[in-house]
């Protein structure tokens, strides 16, 4: 893993990348700028299915209407999140807060795959209602949590508090981001 | 002129308290970009409906009507943070270009939504059309400039 993501790192278009004036602020820029059409449209869909607002409006509205727009906020994320991290790979992978990200992230994604899998399946029995059922209310409260997490981990990775070379770290902290500490 | 308010400012005990702590800025900031996505979907469930996309099922003002407490929530957030992360980097901000095209075009996003928009938005009758699309379509571009200049300032 660590050979290729340093074989990745050397690549020309990598350190371009990484050393551009404009690109990587302008990327980092659309990252953040898309977070209010991703998690926004995600949040809305989560408040009606916490049945906290939006109440007379049909769950089925929020997910054949509005998640198309969820959708493409999550492609520019993606594609733009995926060259972020090709631009310094291996500082994000010895990254604490990058490592918290990526577990949020599945976390995230299990509860998405989850959702329509299981319970969105029954959607036309408790579409009107004005507060659907307690599994749909988990998922809605599961989502936001994660998502929040995503974002605030996602931020913090700018900061270096707990790079590696930065020692001394906590042992927990050189556990958990798989630092090679070298013997005093 | 406005420089020595500019030092007031970041001489303030509440602009030193987060210039000098390791953490607080981050999670100011943190708490800042967790209310822009709060006012991103606020804004985008209604303005979509008025350019005639999205929730098309539903009328305008329901979905409006809707939205609304998290759009102040969203925004009385952002202006809290704003201002802390503000306090705490005054003079910076002053010699900024992208902090002046942010605080000059949030007024005017502020004035569009709570003078204009929510006039037309919240009335029953209201429905897609020119009017509502340029509504729609004038809400998000001017509140992208404020974010996108907003995330800029980090940069220059």
């Amino acid at each position: 893993m660590l050979n290729f993501l340093q074989w990745l790192e050397s690549t020309p278009w990598s350190i371009a990348l990484l050393e551009s004036l404009y690109v990587w602020p302008l990327l980092e820029s659309t990252h953040v700028l898309s977070l209010g059409l991703f998690v926004g449209t995600t949040v809305m869909m989560d408040l009606r299915l916490l049945g906290v607002s939006f109440r007379s409006v049909p769950t089925s509205a929020f997910t054949h209407r509005l998640l198309p727009w969820t959708r493409a906020g999550f492609a520019v994320m993606a594609v733009t999140g995926l060259l972020l991290f090709y631009s310094s790979p291996t500082r994000y992978y010895f990254n604490i807060f990058f490592r918290i990200k990526v577990l949020l992230l599945i976390l995230a994604g299990l509860n998405v795959w989850l959702f329509h899998s299981r319970i969105h399946r029954l959607v036309s029995k408790w579409d009107l209602d004005p507060v659907p059922p307690r599994a749909a209310r988990f998922a809605a409260g599961v989502s936001i949590v994660a998502w929040a997490g995503v974002v605030v981990a996602g931020r913090m990775v700018a900061y270096n508090w707990f790079d590696c070379d930065l020692q001394p770290q906590p042992a927990l902290i050189n556990w958990a981001a798989d630092c090679v500490v070298p013997e005093p | 002129m406005l420089l020595p308010f500019f030092e007031w400012c970041e001489n303030t005990a509440i602009g030193e308290t987060i210039r000098n702590s390791l953490w607080l800025f981050p999670v100011i900031e943190a708490v800042h970009l967790l209310a822009l996505c709060l006012l991103g979907g606020s804004l985008l469930v209604v303005d979509l409906r008025m350019l005639g996309v999205g929730l098309k099922g539903q009328r305008i003002s329901q979905v409006a009507g809707y939205a609304r407490p998290f759009l102040i929530g969203s925004i009385v957030t952002l202006v809290c943070t704003g201002l802390l992360l503000f306090l705490s980097e005054a003079v910076k901000c002053y010699y900024n270009t992208s902090f002046w095209v942010k605080i000059t075009t949030l007024p005017i996003a502020l004035l569009l939504t709570f003078a204009v928009r929510d006039r037309f938005s919240l009335r029953k009758s209201f429905e897609t059309s020119a009017m509502s699309r340029l509504l729609g379509a004038g809400s998000l571009t001017l509140w992208f400039v404020v974010a996108a200049a907003g995330r800029w300032i980090g940069f220059s």
